[in-house]
């Protein structure tokens, strides 16, 4: 046996998360950095909305369709209210609700999926069958089906949303499980006699992070648009709550007389989604080693 | 056709010369060089053996010779000339038309380079279709032609089969003919027995060294296995960080090797460890019937003592059933029928139900280290775990351990934080070790633990396993198809074939004649040092099988 002499506690340089987050941050292209500050300036938005947005959000004017000015910077809406305030208030409501959809979609397929991948066998078949009969029905009239029965309110419509868009999740985090499911740390953590829980978070999980982080930042854009969609058709968040989707549908018809409020809420959609895909497609690369062939 | 060029084919002139040749490659977001400076020459007909570990850069001179460089790498200096042809000045499309038809490769992996959607006759012939050299029936009676010389089953009707059809060791040597098709000068060989078992090598080897000196190509061979180049090649070069050690004839380095590198990579086959008897059996295999699933038997009533504190190699080729074995053992797979004792009680078949005392006693050392750490574990996370969940350690008293272990296995602090794709492959393996060791087992099975290093970090892994268990008594049931690192590290051998053992006993019992049948063809199939082997052993076999037909 080694005498003691070796075992000195030495003060050890490590090199921690946080340490790796930096360099990789350092080298990220400009497209992922204008990714990361757009969405941070928007998360900004959101978290401070009440103290940002200069007036109520449902505070009401006498003038409607008022045009860009001084008092209404991008004007007044059908009701007379202010439409940045209205931006401001919906980052908070349609990104809030974007995110918690996500989350819950991704705790839901994550979880299962994994579990599917791992213990193989019946349980994987009855997922997978039940993911199939979800996914064979054209996800936004089910949504809109379900809506109406229980009613658009913002958790259902988080639930709903979030139940259908965990299939895809379930099937993406059930297909790169397996890959990982069968490599042998596995199989030695098995031997070893880890327990599921054991092996779900610490052996498979994090070599399945990559693309399931990837996977979310689309998600999250899918899930945004799919809410955008619903309000637009009225069934989605409903009025007062601002939201960037509904104010381009009761807005829409400025467009017709050369006025562009309608396309600031859309704008701000785009803005987003794109600067989520930046981010996304920078981590993917960073993480999974992917290069550009010369 | 298979006089085209006979003109220049006459052996001795110079084809092949490459000068001082320096190729990068591309990682870490920076170029770092693979091989600098290396002087290379060739005449026709000539075999020149290239050899060093990995990373030594044998693959990508091998490449270069046909002025190609793997995707990241680039050539940023030298020449090379092949038959008077600058190959790096001419442009891409000239190139291309060299290959194939005037040089050829074979590849380590035959069944990664076939497409396993087409029919091996129709893969032969494509080059030389391709190229304009033949029409396809002519290619066709052609690549017959070839099968046949190459000493392939069947040949008039292997080449109709897909290649998951055949075996390892036909791929091989379809891929062979798939060269040879065109009637190259040149053929590049990179380690295209390493993927095969012993016995399967020498047919591939013969069948190779008859059709290179039958055409009168030259080839340059690239391996790891010293043994096999002293077969085949004319003449060795040894290489190094990207750096010609030495070069020689054949038998003048064998005999003679001048610098220092190269003789220690001669005495790793030498390693070799005095058995001793068992005094006592802790694990007793009774009877082990065991299949996947259906009713084809990957073993048949096997019967193994393993002895207390010694080491058992159990040995044969791949399909032998001794990678099952360790799975029965582990509770993997549930046996069939039969039983298995450890240290006086009965080991329960599956590992649900074992307790995790049993379990913390049998530990598993994996072959592929880089497939069996989690490479998002860092060293630390690995090696503390198994304290953690079998000892129960924490805190100041698991750090200290972790950091005994780390020094067991000859690293240190440095590496806590380091992630598996840190490490070098004998390093990672050196971690699965520390990993097993952790958990203080009284067995280890060693799933062919070395076959994945090089020969020299072999040798460091090999002596550390014999160390940690002349101070731990730990016993090893240590699976390989390596003949070389059972004379290392064997008290006794199994010797196992098609799910059967075949001969069991001390390793000197085993190893002395007379043998089994069997263990007489394995043991033959291990290639020596001695340049004439390959020669001797064919005759040996031939006058054999004469002898039997009379």
């Amino acid at each position: 046996m080694t005498s003691t002499e070796h075992v000195v506690a030495v003060p050890r340089q490590r090199r921690t998360r946080a340490s790796r987050v930096k360099t990789a941050l350092k080298k990220a292209p400009f497209s992922a950095w204008f990714g990361i500050v757009v969405i941070l300036g928007y998360v900004f938005v959101a978290l401070l909305a009440p103290w940002i947005a200069p007036y109520g959000e449902t505070q009401v004017f006498t003038e409607a369709f008022a045009p860009w000015s001084q008092e209404f910077i991008v004007g007044t809406d059908q009701l007379g209210r202010d439409v940045l305030t209205r931006l401001i208030y919906g980052a908070r409501n349609t990104i809030g609700i974007a995110f918690a959809t996500t989350l819950l979609s991704f705790a839901v397929g994550v979880t299962l999926g994994l579990l599917a991948a791992m213990y193989r066998g019946w349980l994987d078949q009855i997922l997978s069958r039940a993911v199939d009969v979800l996914m064979s029905i054209p996800s936004l009239i089910f949504a809109l089906m379900l809506l109406s029965i229980f009613g658009s309110s913002v958790t259902s419509l988080i639930l709903i949303i979030a139940l259908l868009d965990s299939t895809r999740v379930f099937r993406l985090a059930r297909a790169v499980g397996l890959n990982v499911a069968v490599m042998e740390y596995v199989e030695a953590a098995q031997l070893r006699g880890e327990g599921p829980r054991w092996i779900l978070t610490k052996e498979i999980l994090p070599n399945v992070l990559p693309p399931l982080i990837a996977e979310f930042g689309l998600r999250f854009c899918f899930v945004f648009l799919t809410i955008a969609a619903l309000s637009f058709l009225g069934v989605g968040i409903q009025p007062p709550t601002a939201d960037w989707g509904s104010m381009v549908r009761e807005n829409a018809t400025l467009i017709t007389y050369g006025d562009i409020t309608p396309l600031l809420p859309a704008g701000a959609i785009a803005l987003l989604t794109v600067s989520v895909n930046f981010v996304v497609d920078w981590f993917l690369h960073a993480t999974s080693g992917l290069r550009d062939e010369k | 056709m298979k006089n085209r060029n006979s003109g220049q084919r006459e052996k001795g002139t110079k084809l092949l010369s490459i000068r001082n040749l320096h190729v990068e490659g591309f990682s870490d977001e920076r170029w770092h060089p693979i091989v600098r400076g290396v002087d290379l020459s060739l005449k026709r007909g000539e075999v020149l053996g290239l050899i060093g570990e990995s990373g030594a850069g044998k693959s990508t001179i091998g490449l270069a010779a046909m002025g190609y460089a793997k995707p990241g790498c680039r050539i940023t200096q030298g020449s090379i000339q092949f038959d008077g042809i600058d190959l790096l000045a001419m442009t891409e499309t000239a190139r291309r038309r060299l290959r194939g038809s005037r040089i050829a490769y074979v590849a380590q992996s035959a069944a990664a380079s076939f497409n396993p959607a087409h029919r091996l006759l129709d893969q032969t012939v494509e080059t030389v279709v391709a190229h304009g050299i033949a029409s396809r029936e002519a290619a066709n009676r052609d690549a017959i032609e070839l099968y046949r010389r190459l000493h392939l089953p069947d040949p008039d009707t292997i080449g109709f089969r897909y290649p998951h059809q055949v075996s390892g060791g036909q791929l091989q040597r379809a891929m062979t003919a798939m060269a040879m098709a065109c009637r190259p000068d040149l053929i590049i060989f990179d380690e295209p027995t390493t993927a095969l078992d012993v016995t399967t090598q020498v047919e591939v080897l013969a069948s190779i060294r008859k059709i290179v000196q039958e055409f009168n190509t030259a080839a340059i061979y690239v391996t790891h296995d010293l043994a096999v180049v002293a077969q085949m090649a004319d003449r060795i070069m040894v290489l190094r960080h990207g750096r010609t050690v030495e070069e020689a004839e054949t038998r003048h380095m064998l005999a003679a090797p001048a610098e220092d590198y190269t003789r220690t990579l001669w005495a790793v086959r030498k390693l070799a460890k005095p058995e001793v008897p068992a005094e006592d059996y802790l694990l007793t295999i009774d009877n082990i019937t065991a299949a996947y699933g259906g009713t084809v038997k990957v073993l048949q009533d096997v019967s193994i003592k393993v002895p207390r504190g010694r080491t058992i190699a159990v040995v044969g080729e791949s399909g032998s059933g001794k990678s099952t074995l360790a799975r029965v053992v582990t509770g993997l797979l549930p046996p069939m029928s039969g039983s298995i004792s450890f240290a006086g009680h009965r080991l329960p078949s599956t590992l649900k139900e074992r307790s995790k005392d049993v379990l913390r006693r049998i530990q598993m050392i994996y072959q592929m280290p880089d497939n069996a750490l989690n490479p998002r574990q860092t060293v630390e996370e690995v090696i503390a775990r198994p304290l953690e969940f079998y000892l129960g350690l924490k805190g100041a008293a698991r750090d200290r351990r972790v950091n005994e272990l780390l020094h067991m296995i000859e690293m240190d602090e440095s590496f806590l934080d380091r992630l598996p794709g840190e490490l070098s492959g004998g390093q990672k393996q050196r971690i699965c070790i520390a990993r097993a060791i952790a958990a203080n087992p009284d067995l280890i099975i060693c799933d062919e633990v070395t076959s994945a290093l090089d020969q020299i970090v072999q040798e460091e892994i090999l002596k550390l396993l014999m160390r940690l268990q002349q101070e731990f008594g730990v016993s090893y049931i240590f699976i390989t198809h390596d003949i070389a690192t059972v004379r290392a590290i064997a008290d006794e051998i199994v010797v196992m074939h098609r799910g059967k053992v075949v001969e069991q006993g001390l390793k000197t019992e085993v190893l002395t004649p007379p043998h089994a049948p069997y263990t007489e063809l394995l043991l033959s199939s291990v290639p020596e040092m001695d340049p004439d082997w390959l020669t001797n052993l064919l005759e040996r076999r031939k006058r054999k099988r004469v002898g039997a037909a009379n």
